[in-house]
């Protein structure tokens, strides 16, 4: 064997090992995540009973989602509640975060007590914090009811579930209740990274926190800000559990918390009655639809965050 | 930063009322979970004056909660372990192997941290029953594992990527192959961020509801998230039983968070501090 050879050889005995090193997870991943959800768009463009649709019908179950009233409304339904429950995140639970996460960032007695506890709903299972909050919120039993009455407050003690104008924002609640922890462990990471002499420098000038806050921190936040807004919207527009425990899989009452994952899953899952046979082509268009969604969003993040960076 | 009073006091202020806020309902559900139906409407806040434990015994004679158990914890052990090899044997060579393939296949992982797995469940679905492993737990393991392989690839390959590169040199020098180099150096010292992969994953599949409710229906097969669903709805009337399958479920990784509270917090946000 020439030199080069050897050399040849030895490079491509060292190619086959770190093929050999990946070889496993990239089947997996492949087989079992990529395959399928590339395979859903496919499936999205035949209709069929049960597990096989086999008819190949171009764009028409799309057509159906959009110009048939009944999917149309159902579809635009989940879509807009879906934000809504998104905004209520983004609002709620991200401004919390970022409030928690400012405090949490000096130095006081009991900082890590609080930061645990503020984090614990999050290891909880969603399915387990739904059905809690939804023995809390019982008009029967009602913890809360029974608070806010004990207060003197009967007017406010409503039936939080089993109105159509509440339930979604109440839930939507619940769900911030749960994960407030993550938001404010990621900026409290941000606001670390910040430095204490930049801080200082601006105590002495004589700058009011409230100042500091907006003119310093929130500025420097902004990449941490983008980050966590991401993560909040994948999350939300592929929220099912908690719907599922506290308002059951048709998103009650009458439809008024259906999210996209709910209506995805009664449609190419469960079925629907009155036919209660899964309509897969229907259900892969709805989640292709999500996923297009979800496309948009992110590369949108992308090249906002790009933008920033060269700035 | 040192604080001053007024702020101090607002701090505290506001940090007590959300604790209150979070610890409230957790102590209701579980001092209730002991207490007889009556009192828990009559006195829903107080420590149980009679102590029972018939929640606990119907939803574990009844309700098979032994048997869900140990399924989910046998789904749990081996997606977990396996996550952890093939996840740490592809993160060594794609920190490693310096070529356009190993660059693409990391960006390919990654993207896996935006795409929910959920949207591919149609798929799936064919795919298990093809397998012939509907309704078994076995169903769970390649579609946790599957779904565990971004996050492992991102923190893992991270954490090599920091490792001192004269030490991979010198190990090369003496004659180690990539296999014992892998095996003897970078695993041993990848512990930290093998902890931290392993929290995220086991909290993710450990929870999980979505899987169990679409591929399995069997008794023999369901998993701790999936018997809380189907317990809860038949015991809406009896709330003891109901408050006693919740704590069930919720105890085991509240006390693991008590006890490993800031790997939880770490590897909870694994995926978003170093983005």
């Amino acid at each position: 064997m020439t030199r080069a050879q050897e050399m040849f050889s030895v490079k491509n005995r060292q190619t086959i090992t770190w093929i050999l090193f990946l070889l496993p997870a990239v089947a997996m991943y492949l087989v079992f995540m990529a395959g399928p959800l590339f395979d859903s768009l496919r499936l999205s463009l035949y209709q069929g009973e049960g597990y096989n649709p086999t008819t190949f019908v171009g764009l028409q179950n799309y057509r159906d989602l959009f110009t048939n009233p009944l999917w149309r409304e159902k579809f635009f339904n989940a879509f807009a509640n879906t934000c809504i429950f998104f905004a209520i995140h983004m609002l709620v639970q991200n401004t919390l975060g970022l409030l928690f996460a400012n405090l949490l960032s000096s130095e006081f007695r009991g900082r890590n007590f609080f930061r645990t506890v503020i984090f614990a709903p999050a290891t909880l299972s969603v399915l387990v914090t739904g059905f809690l909050w939804t023995l809390i919120l019982n008009p029967n039993w009602g913890a809360v009811n029974k608070t806010l009455i004990a207060m003197g407050l009967r007017e406010f003690a409503l039936p939080w579930l089993g109105r159509e104008n509440l339930a979604l924002p109440v839930i939507s609640l619940t769900s911030v209740w749960q994960w407030v922890g993550m938001p404010t462990v990621m900026f409290l990471a941000g606001l670390m990274g910040i430095s204490d002499e930049l801080l200082e420098a601006a105590r002495i000038d004589g700058a009011s926190e409230w100042n500091i806050f907006w003119k310093i921190k929130f500025p420097l936040l902004k990449p941490v800000i983008g980050v966590v807004s991401i993560l909040t919207f994948v999350d939300n527009f592929n929220a099912f559990d908690v719907i599922y425990a506290m308002a059951g899989a048709k998103g009650e009452p009458a439809y008024s918390t259906d999210l996209l994952a709910t209506l995805f899953y009664r449609t190419g899952i469960a079925g629907e009655h009155p036919v209660g046979i899964p309509n897969m082509g229907m259900g892969a268009a709805i989640a292709t639809m999500t996923f297009a969604i979800l496309m948009t969003g992110v590369l949108f993040w992308l090249y906002i965050s790009r933008k920033q960076a060269t700035e | 930063m040192r604080l001053k009073k007024p702020q101090l006091l607002f701090t505290y202020i506001v940090l007590s009322v959300w604790s209150v806020i979070v610890l409230f309902p957790i102590w209701t559900l579980v001092v209730n979970s002991f207490k007889p139906q009556k009192q828990i409407f009559k006195d829903p806040f107080g420590l149980p004056d009679t102590f029972t434990l018939d929640g606990y015994r119907a939803a574990w004679n009844n309700g098979r909660f032994d048997l869900y158990f140990v399924n989910t914890l046998i789904v749990t052990a081996i997606a977990l372990g396996l996550i952890l090899f093939i996840g740490s044997m592809a993160a060594y060579a794609l920190a490693k192997w310096k070529s356009p393939v190993s660059n693409f296949l990391y960006i390919f992982f990654i993207a896996g941290l935006m795409i929910p797995i959920r949207l591919g469940t149609l798929d799936l679905v064919r795919l298990i029953k093809a397998l012939n492993l509907q309704d078994t737990y076995w169903s769970l393991i390649p579609v946790y594992v599957a779904m565990g392989m971004p996050i492992a690839t991102f923190v893992l390959t991270a954490f090599i990527k920091e490792l001192p590169g004269e030490m991979f040199e010198a190990a090369k020098i003496d004659g180690a192959s990539e296999w014992q180099i892998y095996s003897r150096i970078v695993l041993p010292l990848m512990r930290p961020a093998l902890a931290t992969v392993a929290i995220f994953n086991m909290i993710k599949i450990w929870n999980d509801f979505w899987f169990p409710l679409v591929f399995i229906r069997a008794e023999e097969s369901r998993t701790v998230a999936l018997g809380v669903s189907l317990l809860f709805g038949q015991y809406r009337t009896d709330w003891t039983r109901a408050l006693a399958v919740l704590s069930l479920a919720a105890l085991p990784m509240l006390i693991l968070y008590m006890l490993l509270a800031r790997e939880f917090i770490k590897g909870l946000t694994a995926g978003a501090v170093k983005g």
